[in-house]
């Protein structure tokens, strides 16, 4: 196989396991929009590491965890509905991103591949950071994964027993900025969350509990990781866009047969 | 403020919590004021009120999911409050079973959801999907889960909600009994204004402030009682409160003319 290829899976699926248990906490909570404004931020992270030299990980990271405490903040002052304010932050920021990003002339920076991931040029480096900072979130998940889920079942019962609520939401923000700074490289800023939610999204017709839906999550991304690069390498097609196009079949493919079977 | 608060069990050892002149103002709005109210240990109290009357703010405000805007709350230090929430809503999306859902409860352990699943008869349910159940098996699932706290103090909010009247004498009996076993206090929300649990001890009606409060009168002869509740067993679980107020709230639900109750305004 060729080595490209083969760096591109492995990157691939290591995003995939990580980003299928917390796809599974984005759509039982309903942070699809959060987990987006998040995303689309991360090209002014992107673009705020180059200017001021930083490693580019590290800049997501800390652009996102710092527009997640913001969000918090505005959300708890009720100034404006939720969605018309992640509405307005993701776009403000996706925006300011590009326009930074065109006053960087002494870098030249590939722009389709921050939005769109780009998996072929996987180098051995992203495949250190993948696996590191996948072990991190999948170490912490596993760690907190009790209040985690107390919390995500009803916040209030939750808080009453003890478990400390603040922290555990602001662990889990942490958790979905550190897999957006990792998964960026596969699919890009504006397909990230696809990556957390479809995969989720189809292993909830396919489990009877939170441990089986997050693992199952994992297992299906890993498959729309492997199809959408097969499909990519055969047919000359972006590959990020293609492993989205893999995961959005599948879920496709497992909701027409349980349906089916409800008749 | 009013003082026919005391029951037979009001003394000081027996203490769980004590509301000091609790008031509560959201957006400027007043939602309570001068609340005054003691529960003890084994003692039942029923909180009844109109909608938005402030009684749900109260429990919050116990519950520490809502801060008092005055006034003071008195918690004994073996507090360990058991809490029913109203409804339950889990996101579909999250597949979970009952079981699951009351292993969450810290530091609870296998067998002690086996016993309570037992005690409260609803050991079928175990393996089932939380969001499968009735309104009466929900109902039971939360008290599971309050029980699975090792509480002395149960907070129930609107616990028969939901439930027919059947389900209701049943469930305000194993209120009742478990009550009795755990010798803890319970402060209830009851949904009805003139239907609560007969084994309440105090009941306490709120209207942004305590409008009357005293022991349900065992009405069991009266002829509406009987028309609703002929029901063996039924006239044990539950009694209608009279209420005795001594002013009439306006629209606004402002105290219209009070004489004694309340010395605000």
């Amino acid at each position: 196989m060729l080595e490209f290829l083969l760096r591109a899976l492995i990157g691939g699926i290591g995003v995939a396991a990580v980003a299928g248990p917390l796809g599974a906490f984005v759509v039982w909570r309903r942070m699809a929009y959060f987990g987006d404004t998040l995303a689309h931020s991360a090209l002014l992270g992107v673009a705020l590491g180059l200017l001021f030299a930083i490693n580019l990980n590290l800049a997501i990271i800390v652009l996102c965890v710092g527009l997640a405490l913001i969000l918090v903040a505005l959300q708890k002052k009720h100034i404006i509905a939720t969605d018309t304010l992640l509405g307005i932050l993701a776009h403000s920021a996706l925006s300011l991103g590009l326009v930074m990003v065109s006053f960087l002339d002494h870098v030249r920076i590939d722009l389709m591949a921050y939005l769109f991931g780009d998996l072929l040029a996987i180098s051995q480096i992203d495949l250190y950071w993948i696996y590191g900072g996948g072990a991190l979130v999948l170490i912490l998940l596993a760690t907190f994964w009790r209040p985690l889920l107390a919390m995500t079942v009803n916040e209030e019962l939750a808080k009453v027993e003890g478990y400390p609520i603040e922290a555990t939401r602001l662990l889990l923000m942490l958790l979905v900025a550190l897999v957006i700074a990792v998964a960026m490289k596969i699919v890009g800023v504006l397909l990230i969350t696809s990556l957390m939610i479809i995969p989720a999204a189809t292993a909830r017709k396919l489990s009877r509990s939170p441990v089986q839906m997050a693992s199952i999550a994992s297992i299906i991304g890993c498959f729309s990781v492997a199809g959408g690069l097969f499909v990519s390498y055969e047919l000359d097609t972006p590959a990020g866009p293609s492993v989205v196009v893999c995961a959005a079949l599948l879920f496709l493919a497992v909701y027409s047969i349980s349906i089916k079977k409800a008749f | 403020m009013n003082n026919n608060f005391t029951t037979p069990l009001a003394d000081e050892a027996s203490l769980l919590v004590r509301f000091d002149n609790i008031g509560i103002e959201f957006d400027g709005r007043v939602l309570l004021q001068n609340i005054d109210m003691q529960i003890h240990k084994g003692e039942i109290v029923t909180l009844i009120g109109p909608n938005g009357s402030g009684k749900s703010s109260l429990i919050r405000v116990l519950l520490g999911l809502q801060s008092a805007s005055q006034g003071k709350i008195y918690k004994d230090r073996h507090l360990r409050i058991g809490y029913m929430p109203q409804k339950l809503h889990i996101d579909p999306t999250l597949p979970l079973s009952v079981e699951h859902f009351l292993s969450l409860v810290r530091g609870v352990k296998k067998e002690e959801i086996q016993a309570v699943l037992t005690r409260l008869d609803i050991e079928a349910l175990a393996k089932k999907q939380v969001h499968v159940l009735s309104g009466g098996e929900t109902q039971r699932v939360l008290l599971a889960r309050a029980l699975l706290n090792k509480p002395n103090l149960l907070v129930l909010d609107e616990p028969v909600q939901a439930v027919d009247v059947n389900g209701q004498v049943e469930l305000y009996n194993l209120i009742a009994n478990i009550r009795d076993e755990l010798e803890c206090g319970i402060l209830m929300i009851s949904h009805d204004l003139h239907l609560v649990m007969a084994k309440t001890d105090t009941v306490v009606c709120i209207n942004q402030h305590i409008c009357c409060s005293g022991p349900p009168q065992h009405v069991t002869q009266h002829p509406e009682y009987q028309a609703l509740f002929g029901v063996p067993g039924a006239e044990a679980s539950l009694a209608i409160y009279a209420h005795h107020h001594d002013h009439t709230h306006n629209d606004n639900g402002q105290v219209h003319s009070k004489q004694e109750c309340s010395k605000t305004e």
